[in-house]
């Protein structure tokens, strides 16, 4: 058996340049969010780079913890939320995308068990309620993929002349429904909550802070880059369609998320399946019998 | 050919054995050393037949055939004296019209039948013997420590019957061996029922009323099963005169619809889809290598062996389409029921159902990339099944409970054992291990072959992954210290618990060189085209599997990390003896207790079960509309 690794140049260029460039973007992107957020509730708002300031700032704190190992668990949650995107913007095969962004929050679930803290124990268990509950219309975003562009790659698909979502306009509602959960937006942002003066302090973060608590960020960032890269693949192949569509279904999900307030986990799960079969699957159906 | 008898031969000899011996010492002595011959003999098996496509075997067959006629009669007598003894008269009456139909067959056509060859080697039959001969065997190792302590905690309640208990265990395994081998399928059938009696008498081991009534309830089931797959039997030869497996699937579709119903619903019973889902689950009552054996290496696994023999003649046919919708429904309604479960072995019983569920999908679907799927799922299901089930076994015997709310702290209590959990279950669901490879197989070959299917698998394995991590969660979950428990189990317990766990990650490194020499050419051999997973796939799962590997090794470090500071979780100021407990509203001090969701309003378990089962069964139905 000789596996041949065939990594050209191009995609190791890709990958650096990913590397550098997908946290930057998603940390200006949450910062653009905390603007707009801010003008829609009357105020100013913080500089557009506080996101990042935020972040130098808890790698000067010190680290302070519950259980010892509970950090271990945060990093290899931003090592494989890292590779992840990577592997979705070289051009991998989607499941594979998903399976590892899907091992990246289990190790996050994982810290919130470690840290053995009954607020952090609260958010875990929410946070796989909110996998079990946005999973299947992931996959089942892939399978539509497939089924349009007969590649899980996402350079395929990207390549694909007309954009998929022509054939895939079910498939995008309910993919847009579940992204709500997957940016931590209300009404779902129930793991963690934005402030922790409310019921479960700040969830599955609570114990987590300092250096720790960047990394959750960081990692938050790489998967802000990677969904709107997921959104894109939906308009590709012009990319300034595709861009602008991409940063609109984005607002929408800031209006929403200052339009909402938070919702009960029940609600969450139920919804979510309730729009994976009627958008979603539907839209299998409907490839499966007329194309 | 010396081979095959003796793997067929040997088994049989030892169990004979067993019943002779009385001291532990021998037995350990006998089990091990034939144990360790078996594996070594399933590996000889490997590496003599792996280039060759399939061997046939004639073996000089009326006195084997009347020898085996013989004791398939004093098998149904003993059955219809224990069922009538027992009051169980539907299992009478199954026995009585199984044996009447194989008594008449014989009689009136017995001697018309000839077969050119009665035993058969494929790449298929020697992934089985290594699963039965290395897992398997690993199994029976560890059931001597296990069933050592057993009848200690049993002492005066359950009779000690240890030699019977290794008799049946080796007996069963050399009729597995005689499943995967056989090429006459009366001589496959014969073997098949010698699996469902072996199982029987296992699970009725503890002899208290609830073991007898899961036994009987095991036995009923799979002589249903039995019941078809003679009639299947007996009707393909009535209309082809074909009594071998090599020339049945050498038959078009079209002329062998109704033995493929039949014989499909043999496959359904012995892996225990739904509706026949409940024996499995009651055979839980067994003790725990028992359920290891049955789960991982044996039984369930000759049931989806047989489906995926014949999965070549379901490819686009109504049957397959109709097993496949069973796999996945039982994949998609057990996955729903095993997150509302606590106790430990219910939740890999049900487990094990949707993963056997997955694998008559992919048999259903009968394309060369769901066959590739298939065999991978047996394969990667039996290694972390067992593994998974000997943990469950060991913590039990520790801790008393097998209720997964009592295994807090295991971390602590057991660190080695809940290591080893955590590879198990892993190894079940999580990238890269190889149940989700996997899944990526079957994701692909569904969408290629029947997409609708996969909206049963995406959200069965949504479920999975629920139940799962729970699990993992509560291993690792630490409020305070705990006292390690872990001393006083024995070498043959720890030896197959680290060997399986090893496999485990092993079978992930070392597939791709089983899918290449095994899988690939035997799916070349029956469809002339194979399926793999491309190298650029092939190394990013490697590059994962290397980065999960790490994590174990960098996990000890954090002990020395002098950069962090320690401090008591946060439970609203109001701590008390650290994070253990705190002052509750009325002053009191309240313990600190963390509890999973088991979301049981949801996916409640009979209500859930039910709605598998009306849906299974009208499928079901629909496969016998079919004969018509």
């Amino acid at each position: 058996m000789n596996i041949n690794i065939n990594i050209d140049p191009g995609t190791i260029i890709l990958a650096l340049f990913y590397l550098v460039a997908a946290p930057l973007f998603g940390g200006l992107l949450t910062g653009l969010d905390r603007i707009i957020t801010a003008r829609m509730q009357g105020r100013y708002g913080p500089p557009l780079f506080q996101p990042f300031y935020d972040v130098l700032k808890l790698y000067e704190k010190e680290s302070i913890v519950v259980r010892r190992s509970q950090n271990i668990y945060i990093l290899f949650f931003l090592i494989f939320t890292i590779f992840t995107g990577g592997l979705f913007f070289t051009g991998g095969d989607l499941l594979l995308v998903i399976f590892s962004l899907t091992l990246a929050g289990i190790f996050l679930v994982l810290a919130g068990f470690k840290a053995s803290s009954p607020y952090g124990h609260i958010g875990a268990e929410r946070e796989l309620i909110q996998i079990l509950a946005y999973e299947p219309m992931v996959l089942l975003t892939a399978a539509g993929m497939y089924m349009v562009t007969k590649s899980f790659f996402v350079k395929d698909i990207l390549n694909f002349n007309v954009p998929v979502i022509y054939y895939l306009p079910g498939i995008f509602i309910g993919f847009v429904y579940i992204l709500t959960i997957k940016l931590r937006k209300s009404p779902y942002d129930l793991s963690t909550s934005h402030h922790g003066h409310q019921e479960i302090v700040k969830g599955i973060t609570t114990e987590f802070s300092g250096p720790a608590l960047g990394m959750i960020e960081i990692a938050h960032w790489y998967e802000v880059a990677f969904i709107m890269g997921f959104i894109y693949l939906f308009f590709a192949p012009d990319p300034l369609i595709a861009v602008s569509l991409a940063l609109l279904v984005y607002f929408l999900e800031i209006v929403i998320d200052n339009a909402f307030a938070r919702a009960k986990w029940q609600v969450a799960l139920a919804s979510s399946w309730l729009f994976t079969l009627v958008f979603g699957f539907s839209n299998i159906v409907y490839l499966f019998i007329w194309k | 050919m010396s081979l095959i008898v003796f793997l067929l031969l040997f088994p049989l000899g030892i169990a004979f054995l067993q019943l002779f011996i009385r001291t532990e010492k021998a037995r350990n002595v006998t089990v091990l050393s034939s144990c360790a011959l078996l594996a070594v003999a399933s590996l000889t098996l490997l590496f003599r037949k792996l280039n060759i496509d399939i061997h046939f075997y004639q073996v000089e067959n009326t006195l084997i055939d009347q020898g085996i006629f013989a004791v398939e009669v004093l098998l149904s007598l003993f059955l219809i004296y224990i069922s009538a003894k027992h009051k169980k008269y539907w299992v009478t009456l199954l026995v009585v019209l199984q044996s009447a139909l194989m008594i008449w067959f014989e009689l009136a056509h017995g001697h018309s039948i000839h077969t050119a060859n009665n035993f058969f080697v494929d790449r298929l039959s020697i992934i089985m013997s290594l699963i039965i001969g290395i897992i398997g065997s690993l199994v029976v190792v560890y059931a001597l420590g296990y069933m050592k302590d057993f009848q200690v905690h049993n002492t005066g309640k359950i009779a000690d019957k240890r030699p019977f208990f290794f008799f049946i265990l080796f007996a069963f395994m050399s009729a597995m061996y005689g499943v995967v081998f056989s090429n006459n399928l009366l001589w496959l059938y014969f073997f098949w029922e010698v699996t469902t009696v072996c199982s029987f008498l296992l699970i009725g081991y503890k002899n208290d009323q609830e073991s007898i009534n899961n036994a009987f309830l095991a036995l009923f089931m799979n002589l249903i099963g039995g019941l078809c797959f003679a009639a299947g039997i007996v009707y393909l030869y009535l209309t082809s005169g074909v009594i071998e497996l090599d020339k049945m699937l050498a038959l078009t579709q079209g002329a062998v619809v109704i033995p493929v119903i039949l014989l499909a619903v043999a496959g359904l019973t012995k892996s225990a889809q739904l509706p026949f889902s409940k024996w499995l689950l009651g055979a839980m009552v067994a003790p725990t290598p028992v359920s290891a054996l049955l789960h991982s290496s044996t039984m369930v696994k000759a049931g989806v062996y047989l489906l995926l023999k014949l999965a070549p003649l379901m490819t686009g046919t109504n049957t397959g389409l109709l097993v496949a919708l069973i796999g996945g429904f039982t994949f998609l309604i057990t996955s729903f029921i095993a997150i509302s479960q606590s106790d430990a072995k219910k939740v890999l019983a049900y487990s094990t159902i949707a993963n056997l569920g997955l694998i008559v999908l992919c048999a259903g679907i009968g394309t060369y990339e769901a066959l590739w799927a298939g065999i991978l799922l047996i394969i990667f299901h039996a290694i972390a099944k067992g593994l998974l089930f000997i943990c469950v076994g060991t913590v039990e015997h520790k801790i008393s409970s097998r209720s997964i709310e009592a295994m807090d702290e295991l971390v602590m209590r057991m660190p080695k054992l809940s290591s080893m959990m955590f590879v198990g279950m892993a190894g079940m669901f999580l990238a890269p291990f190889g149940m989700l490879i996997s899944k990526w197989a079957v994701l692909k070959a569904i969408l290629d072959a029947d997409p609708i299917l996969s909206v049963l698998v995406i959200f069965g394995s949504s479920a999975s992954l629920f139940f799962w991590v729970k699990w993992m969660g509560k291993l690792i979950t630490v409020v305070q210290d705990r006292e390690d428990i872990e001393q006083g189990i024995s070498k043959t317990e720890w030896f197959p618990l680290y060997a399986l766990s090893g496999l485990t990650i092993a079978a992930c490194l070392f597939f791709p060189a089983a899918s290449r020499y095994l899988i690939e050419p035997y799916s070349m051999h029956i469809y002339g085209m194979a399926s793999t997973m491309n190298s650029g796939n092939l190394t990013i799962m490697m590059m994962m599997l290397g980065l999960v590997i790490l994590f174990p090794f960098v996990l000890p470090g954090a002990k020395y990390d002098k950069h962090v500071k320690l401090v008591d979780a946060y439970l609203g100021g109001a701590n008390l003896e650290g994070s253990a407990s705190f002052r509750g509203s009325l002053g009191g001090r309240k313990q600190v207790v963390f509890a999973n969701y088991y979301l049981e309003k949801y996916f409640v378990e009979t209500k859930t079960y039910r709605i598998g089962f009306v849906i299974c069964t009208a499928l079901l139905f629909a496969m016998f509309l079919g004969m018509i």
